[in-house]
């Protein structure tokens, strides 16, 4: 359903993928309202309790037991993942400000506050796990957990904005799309929240492409240098070939992952070529053809070395991102120490009251 | 005195440049949900500045539309207030700034509601209801920041202390005006006499008035400000986007 069977043009792109954003919802329906046993006896094995439901395409849910190899992974995935949102607005919000039109200002100011409240009901779906939310902001802060390595790109012109949506949000939610299947209860239904919002941003990012490679000389050349420098890193976006992939196959057997990294970047490929075809750009990849035997393109693997050192704090933007955050973060301290010591003399007054 | 065009245009300016202030704070907010909620309020301001651009450039008549008139004018062609220009400063300023621009805003657009112009009474009818939800917003910091900690308390009062002077050209009287700017001063001074009190604020005297954005004389930093928001659009002449 993918490639070939893509949505016709004038549906723009993510139809496809919202239709199993769509079935995943309506799955997560079903299997809550399949009469779930109502938790282990008392003298059950947890593990075996846990095994079942796992098995039976039931979720897990906050009370539940659950291995804490399970929890502990849950907790790197979901919040990097919201991490990814809070530092992502700093890419596409470095074009707030010079949007080049009031319309394309306010669609850009809604994505990016968006963002923001992914990242916030991310970290919510965390917390659901034993962790508070300050504890992982110090842990993003002090670098001891990563965000996706897209974000240590520049974004040099307004096309970089069209770019992003196109293939970071093209990208991300192919790898989203599967964990709205996820069997940690709380992640799937934020990630089938999320994945409709992004869909929409996938649109708007193609959009301003699909207008600027129909615009100017300018203006269409500035939409192919954006996708050429933005390809790769979307590709290297699924991470590592499979072979080297160190959290795959435990992920996959807890259904927290359904695909490898080199399915889905396979997937991504498929879905973009059309894509790139109806807006007229071309994707930097001269090997890039369709193979009539695997039924899908073959193509151009991303720079690995380089996506290791992106990884490891050497891309392009890594320190800026980050001083920015932490910025952020030191110069609000005194507005938070305030709200707290209001709502502390308020609490005092209604006792007084009281 | 200001013609419907000229008026709606000054409008539709202080909503224009507030809305690129707010906006600079993305990803810089104290908080998570701040963020969000700066953003809301940019937002906001941002869809009132179009609504009244795209009609001040009806009145007008030449075939300006919303995109011709916030990014081809220069400075001295805005006419907003200077209130909404000035750089936005710690979180302490930017919520001064917004509590006395809202503070104006809730009485102004809730005047306009009422006028007789059908466009403007209907951009006045959306627009207060958002209003509300700044003045609210920025009452609420207010009062925590001014009385929060000791150095909340410092920061809220300089804040106040700095943005205050600007206040004062809000209110220039303009009898021919849609709305008289005058006939707002009440309703602003007990909003914020309020609020400050229960902030343990004091209210700065009126002294120093500066003024001249209604005219087209600004300070200077609302030139850099253009030069930032217009650099894209005026670099590809008649571009679509």
């Amino acid at each position: 359903m993918y490639g070939n069977d893509f949505a016709p043009p004038e549906d723009g792109p993510g139809g496809g993928l919202l239709g199993e954003v769509e079935a995943a919802e309506a799955a997560l329906r079903e299997a809550a309202a399949r009469a779930r046993r109502g938790g282990p006896a008392p003298d059950e094995d947890f593990a075996a309790y846990f095994a079942d439901v796992i098995d039976a395409d039931q979720k897990i849910e906050p009370r539940d037991w659950m291995p804490e190899a399970y929890r502990k992974t849950l907790i790197r995935q979901i919040a990097q993942h919201a991490h990814s949102e809070i530092i992502g607005m700093q890419p596409e919000g470095n074009w707030i400000s010079r949007a080049p039109s009031l319309k394309r200002k306010a669609i850009l100011l809604a994505k990016v506050q968006d963002e923001a409240g992914h990242g916030l009901y991310l970290y919510a779906a965390a917390e659901t796990l034993g962790v508070s939310r300050d504890e992982l902001v110090e842990l993003l802060i002090d670098g001891r957990q990563k965000y996706s390595s897209i974000f240590n790109y520049p974004t040099l012109t307004w096309a970089d904005v069209g770019a992003i949506g196109w293939l970071v949000d093209g990208a991300a939610i192919v790898n989203q799309v599967p964990l709205c299947r996820c069997s940690y209860g709380p992640y799937a239904r934020a990630m089938i929240r999320v994945c409709k919002e992004e869909s929409f941003h996938q649109r708007q990012g193609y959009e301003i492409l699909h207008t600027l490679a129909h615009g100017t000389p300018e203006q269409k050349a500035m939409a192919q240098d954006a996708v050429d420098r933005w390809w790769y890193p979307s590709l290297a976006m699924f991470g590592p070939p499979d072979g080297d992939s160190t959290h795959s196959a435990q992920s996959m057997a807890w259904k927290i992952k359904r695909f490898s990294n080199d399915e889905l970047r396979q997937r991504f490929v498929d879905m973009c070529v059309q894509q790139a075809e109806i807006l007229g750009l071309t994707i930097p990849d001269p090997d890039l053809r369709w193979n009539e035997q695997r039924q899908a393109h073959d193509y151009t693997q991303p720079d690995y070395d380089e996506l290791m050192q992106v990884i490891k704090g050497n891309g392009p933007c890594n320190r800026e991102r980050m001083e920015h955050r932490r910025r952020a973060h030191s110069d609000g301290a005194w507005v938070r120490e305030a709200a707290a010591a209001y709502a502390a003399k308020q609490r005092n007054k209604e006792k007084v009251a009281a | 005195m200001s013609s419907p065009f000229d008026f709606t245009l000054a409008l539709g300016d202080d909503a224009l440049i507030a809305a690129q202030r707010l906006g600079e704070w993305t990803s810089r907010a104290p908080e998570m949900e701040e963020d969000i909620a700066l953003a809301n309020i940019a937002l906001d301001q941002l869809g009132a500045a179009r609504l009244l651009l795209t009609y001040a450039g009806e009145l007008e008549g030449a075939g300006r539309d919303e995109d011709a008139l916030a990014y081809l004018r220069g400075d001295r062609e805005f006419h907003n207030c200077l209130l909404v220009e000035l750089p936005n400063g710690d979180f302490g300023v930017t919520m001064a700034k917004l509590f006395f621009l809202a503070a104006y805003q809730l009485p102004l657009y809730t005047a306009l509601s009422g006028c007789a112009d059908e466009r403007l009474a209907a951009i006045g009818a959306k627009a207060r209801k958002e209003s509300a939800y700044h003045l609210d917003h920025a009452s609420l910091w207010v009062k925590r920041l001014g009385d929060g900690t000791d150095e909340s308390h410092r920061r809220m009062q300089d804040a106040v202390d700095q943005v205050w002077p600007y206040t004062q050209e809000l209110f220039t009287a303009d009898p021919a005006a849609p709305v008289d700017p005058a006939t707002l001063r009440a309703d602003f001074d007990a909003v914020v006499s309020a609020v400050l009190d229960e902030a343990t604020l004091t209210r700065p005297a009126d002294g120093w008035a500066p003024g001249g954005g209604r005219s087209g004389v600004h300070t200077e930093h609302l030139s850099y400000l253009l030069a930032e928001m217009q650099v894209l659009h005026r670099a590809h002449p008649g571009a679509k986007w």
